[in-house]
């Protein structure tokens, strides 16, 4: 049986409990896990129940980097650091946004740590409002499109970028779509010695409005446009990325989501697609993806 | 003088006080007037003489954020920090005391901004009251070094288990040069044993902590929590005692009285400026006036029976207070007494002055002063609260 327990409260599709799952068959049990505020937090633990086979701690949203690291720095002060891993594991509300400084502070001490983002691209726990992970024009409940609004006008926050420029021996992006590159990405992570990171894309049903059974397909498009590519930095430097034969247009994976649907109505939209368009093709330039 | 005894500054005795308590996780972010507490520390730990894992963070919220995670795991943990920096802690404050983490944590009082400004008042600790923290207020050097190991040891009690603020007032004790006995590493591991919680974070032995607790649950964690508080009432006396019967030092336990049994004058105060009233009730005295003082040591627990008992005799009472409820011109002292002496049958008055905000100094004719006006009372005339120390040219 998996180390994340089942009869927890995720939906049905839930991409986090699919993150979490993945996660800890990847590490095994010997790891201790740290939560921020979020979904998983709280669909995982309703007192007195806890999903979790392993060890687990949630304190607030914005201070899982900081937890982890005390963690870590009380099992070497205890002598009892040995080959445990210690793993934050927060959406990108509290990557991102709230939580960015408690890791940035973590990732310059250097602890022997890993943080995953598992990133479904807003505030799905509190009711699906846009964080600095929504991508450009994704209509959700605080940028929603309307007659004068095309949606979340901001681009996403580069945070694979951000944790590289922080020294980190290890940065990667996966897809719960992928799961295999996700488990071997999150291993690699753990034995990497030092801070490392990876950042998980993980289509939400709920938020993006798509059933639940779809949501490895909705994640695949995001990876086969190039909306979301797959690589691995080693000291800053690019060492891996998972090439895309016959790059499929926007379009595709836009279609299938409810938080795009104002760009595909009555409306003509196409030089507005081109924007989103863009970012893919140069996803697929800067990474080789092609 | 002893012969044990040394001449240093406030902030190093209670440095040497934390090495000798053995944390094993030390998390701080500097901010003064706390900085030589952590630049001594950071010393201990870079000459060998310590040994643990001392984490210089981005900000409080990350130093006390970290001693969750390292309490959590099993650690001894301790931070120090002050006005904003306290301020910050805020949130992981409440969280700290929910998750039931003993972290110790020496707060060098100082005013909150704004306007800015780093002298002393006690605006910061008393603002965190509700927190769920202990809160010890110690009254000179030697007091703020040996609270140490007696907070540890209240604070790790399995039937406490709450985390814990010894508060020193900032300058006036931090930075002062005392003579005082430096703690005995053998005494020290004597009177407080190592920590061992039986919850811990342990792969071997996987547990869940801070979980979510809907209306069905929640409530019984704040009753625990209270209830943790009432054990610690008591433990705060015991341990009181059983640090005199180790190193021969005793300062009260919730409270102390000074002349006070048969004073019809009580002055209640928290921290430094007791000494300040101790010298003024010396003076007094010998004038023939029955003044007497009432130190509360124990804010957090609150030991309303302690100090019922204590005020059987008192016909007036005076609260000082190093800070303000603004809106209600009070300080929580003076607001903490009268609820404390309201269901019973001593109906006194109570009257509270506020002053030494920011720093502002506290001399002998002031508190003479203080006494004076609150003498009035018993013509009748009645003065409810109010700053004892404005300036009338600004006010």
């Amino acid at each position: 049986m998996s180390l994340l327990k089942p009869g927890h409260r995720g939906c049905a599709g839930c991409c986090d409990a699919l993150a979490g799952k993945f996660m800890l068959d990847a590490l095994g049990e010997d790891v201790i896990v740290v939560s921020p505020t979020g979904c998983l937090e709280v669909f995982t633990t309703p007192y007195p129940e806890s999903a979790w086979g392993v060890p687990w701690v949630h304190s607030l949203f914005e201070n899982a980097a900081a937890v982890a690291s005390g963690v870590e720095a009380a099992l070497k002060a205890l002598g009892k650091k040995n080959n445990t891993k210690v793993v934050a594991i927060g959406g990108d509300g509290a990557t991102l946004d709230i939580g960015l400084q408690a890791i940035s502070g973590a990732f310059e001490r250097g602890h022997d740590i890993t943080y995953i983002c598992v990133d479904n691209e807003a505030y799905m726990n509190t009711g699906i409002q846009r964080s600095g992970a929504t991508p450009l024009y994704a209509s959700t409940t605080t940028s929603p499109a309307g007659k004068v609004s095309i949606g979340n006008p901001q681009h996403k926050k580069n945070m694979p970028a951000i944790m590289a420029a922080h020294g980190s021996p290890y940065v990667a992006t996966a897809s719960i779509a992928y799961a295999p590159d996700m488990m071997k990405k999150v291993k690699k992570a753990a034995q990497v010695k030092g801070p490392t990171y990876v950042h998980v894309h993980a289509p939400c049903c709920t938020g993006w409005k798509f059933e639940g059974s779809k949501t490895i397909e909705v994640g695949r498009l995001a990876v086969e446009t190039a909306m979301w590519p797959l690589y691995e930095m080693e000291n800053g430097e690019i060492t891996g990325v998972r090439k895309i034969k016959n790059r499929k247009p926007v379009e595709e994976y836009l279609k299938v989501q409810g938080r795009f649907k104002h760009l595909f109505g009555k409306e003509d939209k196409t030089e507005d697609i081109k924007k989103i368009q863009a970012i893919a093709d140069w996803n697929a330039k800067h990474f080789g993806l092609e | 003088m002893r012969k044990n005894m040394v001449v240093v500054e406030g902030s190093y005795a209670v440095a040497h006080a934390v090495k000798v308590c053995r944390p094993n996780v030390i998390s701080a972010y500097p901010i003064t007037p706390q900085t030589h507490i952590v630049e001594d520390l950071a010393q201990f730990v870079a000459d060998g003489d310590m040994n643990c894992e001392y984490m210089n963070v981005e900000s409080e919220f990350s130093a006390i954020s970290a001693l969750i995670g390292a309490s959590a795991a099993g650690a001894r943990t301790y931070s120090s920090t002050t006005s904003q920096g306290l301020a910050l802690m805020h949130e992981v404050l409440f969280n700290a005391s929910g998750m039931r983490l003993p972290i110790v944590m020496t707060v060098v009082n100082r005013a909150l901004s704004a306007p800015i400004n780093i002298w002393n008042d006690q605006q910061d600790s008393i603002s965190q009251r509700d927190t769920g923290w202990i809160q010890l207020y110690a009254e000179d050097v030697q007091e703020s070094a040996d609270m140490t190991p007696q907070i540890y040891k209240l604070a790790e009690d399995e039937d406490v288990l709450l985390p814990a603020m010894s508060c020193m007032d900032g300058f006036i004790l931090s930075h002062v040069y005392e003579p005082v006995i430096l703690l005995e590493q053998s005494l020290t591991d004597e009177f407080l044993p190592a920590y061992n919680p039986e919850f811990v974070l342990d792969p071997k032995n996987p547990m869940s902590f801070g979980a979510f607790a809907d209306p069905s649950t929640y409530t019984e964690f704040r009753y625990k929590q209270e209830k943790a508080m009432g054990v610690a009432l008591k433990k705060i006396e015991e341990i009181a005692n059983e640090f005199k019967d180790i190193y021969g030092r005793y300062y009260g336990g919730l409270i102390d009285g000074y002349v006070l049994d048969d004073a019809q004058i009580v002055i209640i105060a928290m921290g430094s400026i007791i000494g300040t009233i101790k010298d003024t009730i010396d003076e007094l005295r010998k004038e023939g006036e029955s003044v007497g003082l009432l130190k509360v040591r124990s804010f957090r627990p609150f030991p309303t029976e302690a100090i019922r008992k204590s005020l059987k005799n008192a016909r007036v009472i005076i609260t000082l207070d190093k800070n303000i409820s603004i809106g209600k011109n009070e300080g929580a002292l003076c607001t903490e007494i009268k609820a404390c002496l309201y269901n019973t049958d001593n109906r006194v008055p109570v009257i509270g002055f506020m002053l030494g905000h920011g720093g502002r100094d506290i001399p002998i004719h002031m508190i003479k002063k203080i006494i004076n006006k609150a003498k009035l009372v018993e013509k009748g005339i009645f003065v409810e609260s109010e700053f004892a120390d404005l300036r009338e040219d600004l006010a």
